[in-house]
């Protein structure tokens, strides 16, 4: 009796499929070209207005002014001031893990300063990974707050009212300063052409040997579903890891897209990303009779990725039973990863949850492609 | 080894097998029993389930009804034992084209876990003649060549039993004839074989034969038995003037009571039927005609089976089907 997984056997499945993943050239070709010409097609931008952005304000100053402000902010349907917080670390914490879009500081004695006509600052820091996600809301903040300060401007501080605004609004984009779109598509291009090649690499894969008939004999064979899965991965993993190179290259030296984090961390995710990309694919073949449904279960599979990761709509802008969907969606989280490394240089703890989210996944996939693979050609 | 004979437990042992798909039966109530070193030649028309049973056999279906063993394990329990000691040549190729015919005998060693790889390899490419085109792609060979890279490979990891489905398809005369020198050499080395075939004289070779029509076993034994089991009396009728016709004859003959078998061959017509008696009485008035002379002689397998064919369809639809 030879155990349930055996290394020799999976690595006779992982030899198999490199030799025929050599002699399938023009597959290998358009594996290299796709992500380039995605790069180009996607290289514009789509825009849209998104309400509802998480809001934090630091109120320093505690004085009427702030509370109006704060008032004001709450009414707009813009901006749900989610807390208070109490200190800029807390903030800079909250809006590196992309909990917050908007940080609202009210410095100390703004209340004061407004009514001596000091013109005090009034600071917003946004977070701009996705230039889209807040242009609508910060065009609106001049407006908003000065409405939400006038009707305090009464007796002698009726004369402000005339002049210019009674302070000074500054906001402050972190991340991707110059609100250059594409250097939010282009990070999260690499997860879209990812997602779309690799998943129905493995769709493939399987259900060719069952068009070939070649199935029938794979099954008489000693081969676990595992032994089959690892085998039939494995060489895209390497294929994915070449998409990975072109695009990085084509983001950093075509596109300009700034790396303020780590690369080492893209690098390492996208090998857990590629593996879960690669295993929904290996699950579709185990659901698809053929070569065709198997196609079809992978463009429905691509739609909501496109749609509801947030590559196309800011996350922020879905309804919540979309973002559910985003939510067990690798993609997602994939692109939170990459956006977080390059764009807002984000490290290791601050990725570790998106991380576990695609090893949670992966393993929930894996899990279920096992059990569906038939032994049998019942 | 032991020599083949009905000594030991029988390698294939199953009683029942029934397989249906959506419906429609298939494989009905089958029972084989395969002693250890035979060659069990398995026959019957397109469609009739051979190669539904075969896959049964080793673990490929999951058989709606019905029991048995292969090698002594339980075909619907140890199925992954089974596979490991079982040699299967599919009807239809699969091997991958898109390799090379020595890149398929390496994975196939490498995933029974052969020591020795290379020997292995080499020793198969060297037996099917193949070591100087061994880096030819599977999908480049000729059909005949492709059946014998199906059968080296299936037989690499030195299995206990062989499931051959229709191994000589499309093969030439020579070739067919090392593939039976093969097989016969297999079993001697202790080896069951178990083959289906469209081909008489291959139903000759084997040392047990079994015929199921429309999914049903309707004659099991040797040739001589299957044949003298059959109840089947021929008589082969020869023009003796150049003018008689084979043709016009059957023409005569065929629907008349008794005559249950009608094949021209050239000048001669080969009639016969299950019912000696009524056959007698209807050539009776027929063999007065002087321009054919009449000689009765032994049934051919072929005749037997085309007989079993006709009556077992005639059940069939009998039977409200
Ligand atoms: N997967 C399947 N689904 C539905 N019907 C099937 C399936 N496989 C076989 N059949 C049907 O079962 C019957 C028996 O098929 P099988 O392939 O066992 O016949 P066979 O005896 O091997 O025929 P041949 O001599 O042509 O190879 C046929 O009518 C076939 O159409
Ligand atoms: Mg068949």
């Amino acid at each position: 009796m030879s155990a349930a997984f055996s290394l020799r056997r999976m690595l006779a499945m992982i030899g198999k499929e490199f030799v025929q993943m050599r002699r399938d050239r023009p597959t290998f070709a358009m594996m290299v070209g796709i992500p380039l010409l995605q790069l180009v097609l996607f290289g514009f931008a789509i825009n849209s207005d998104p309400r509802h952005l998480p809001t934090a304000v630091l109120d320093a100053d505690h004085g009427p002014f702030g509370r109006a402000l704060v008032a004001a902010l709450e009414a707009s349907t813009y901006f749900d001031v989610e807390r208070m917080v109490a200190s800029e670390a807390e903030a800079d914490h909250l809006l590196a893990r992309g909990k917050l879009q908007f940080m609202v500081s009210i410095p100390p004695d703004f209340s004061r300063q407004v009514a001596r006509g000091d013109h005090p600052a009034l600071l917003v820091e946004a977070d701009a990974t996705d230039p889209a996600a807040t242009s609508g809301a910060l065009n609106t903040l001049q407006e908003l707050a000065e409405d939400a300060i006038a009707p305090d401007l009464t007796g002698p501080l009726a004369l402000l009212k005339a002049g210019p605004p009674p302070f000074e609004l500054r906001i402050h984009r972190r991340y991707n300063e110059e609100a250059v779109s594409q250097y939010n598509v282009v990070p999260g291009l690499m997860g879209v052409v990812l997602t779309m090649t690799m998943v129905m690499m493995t769709a493939l894969s399987v259900t060719r040997e069952r068009d070939r008939g070649t199935m029938e004999n794979l099954l008489v064979m000693p081969l676990s579903p595992l032994e089959i899965m690892v085998g039939k991965i494995t060489p895209y993993v390497l294929v994915g890891y070449l998409q990975v190179a072109v695009i990085l290259a084509a983001s950093l030296w075509v596109f300009h897209v700034p790396l303020v984090g780590n690369l080492l961390l893209v690098m390492l995710s996208s090998v857990l990303y590629i593996i879960a990309n690669l295993a929904v694919g290996f699950t579709f073949s185990t659901l698809a009779r053929n070569q065709t449904q198997a196609l079809q279960l992978t463009l429905f599979y691509f739609l909501p990725s496109i749609l509801l990761s947030g590559f196309m709509f800011p996350y922020r802008g879905m309804p919540v039973w979309a973002q559910t969907i985003g939510e067990i969606l690798p993609l997602t989280h994939f692109m939170r990863i990459v956006r977080g490394v390059m764009l807002k240089g984000n490290g290791w703890t601050d990725i570790a949850g998106e991380v576990g989210m695609l090893a949670l996944i992966l393993l929930v996939v894996s899990v279920i492609a096992v059990r569906r693979f038939r032994r049998t050609l019942d | 080894m032991s020599a083949p004979g009905e000594s030991g437990a029988p390698v294939i042992a199953v009683r029942g097998l029934t397989k249906r798909f959506g419906g429609r039966t298939v494989v009905d109530r089958l029972s084989l029993a395969v002693a250890p070193g035979r060659i069990m030649g398995f026959l019957g028309p397109n469609g009739s389930g051979k190669t539904t049973t075969i896959r049964m056999l080793c673990g490929l279906l999951t058989p709606d009804e019905g029991e048995g063993t292969c090698l002594g394990l339980d075909i619907r329990r140890d199925a992954a034992a089974i596979k490991r000691q079982v040699g299967y040549m599919t009807q239809k190729f699969s091997y991958y084209e898109d390799m090379s015919v020595e890149e398929n005998l390496t994975f196939v060693a490498r995933v029974y876990g052969l020591s020795g790889i290379r020997g292995h390899v080499d020793a198969a490419l060297e037996r099917l003649g193949l070591a100087d085109r061994r880096r030819q792609l599977a999908g480049e060979l000729s059909g005949g060549w492709k059946q014998r890279l199906a059968l080296a490979a299936s037989v690499l990891h030195a299995p206990r039993l062989l499931l051959l489905d229709e191994p000589t398809a499309g093969v030439d005369p020579k070739a067919r004839r090392d593939f039976w020198e093969q097989i016969h050499q297999l079993a001697d080395d202790g080896i069951t074989v178990l083959v289906s075939t469209h081909y008489m004289d291959e139903a000759e070779r084997c040392h047990q034969i079994a015929y199921i029509a429309y999914g049903q076993l309707l004659a099991e034994g040797t040739v001589a038995e299957v044949v003298a089991g059959a109840g089947l009396v021929t008589y082969t009728a020869s023009a003796q003037t150049p003018r008689a016709s084979v043709v016009e004859l059957a023409r005569r003959l065929r629907g008349l009571p008794g005559i249950d078998l009608l094949a021209p061959f050239g000048a001669a017509l080969h009639v016969g039927g299950g019912d000696a008696a009524l056959l007698e009485q209807t050539l009776a008035a027929v063999r007065a005609d002087a321009a054919f002379s009449w000689r009765r002689d032994q049934p051919s397998l072929e005749d037997v089976f085309i007989h079993l064919m006709g009556r077992s369809r005639d059940n069939f639809q009998g039977a409200g089907l």
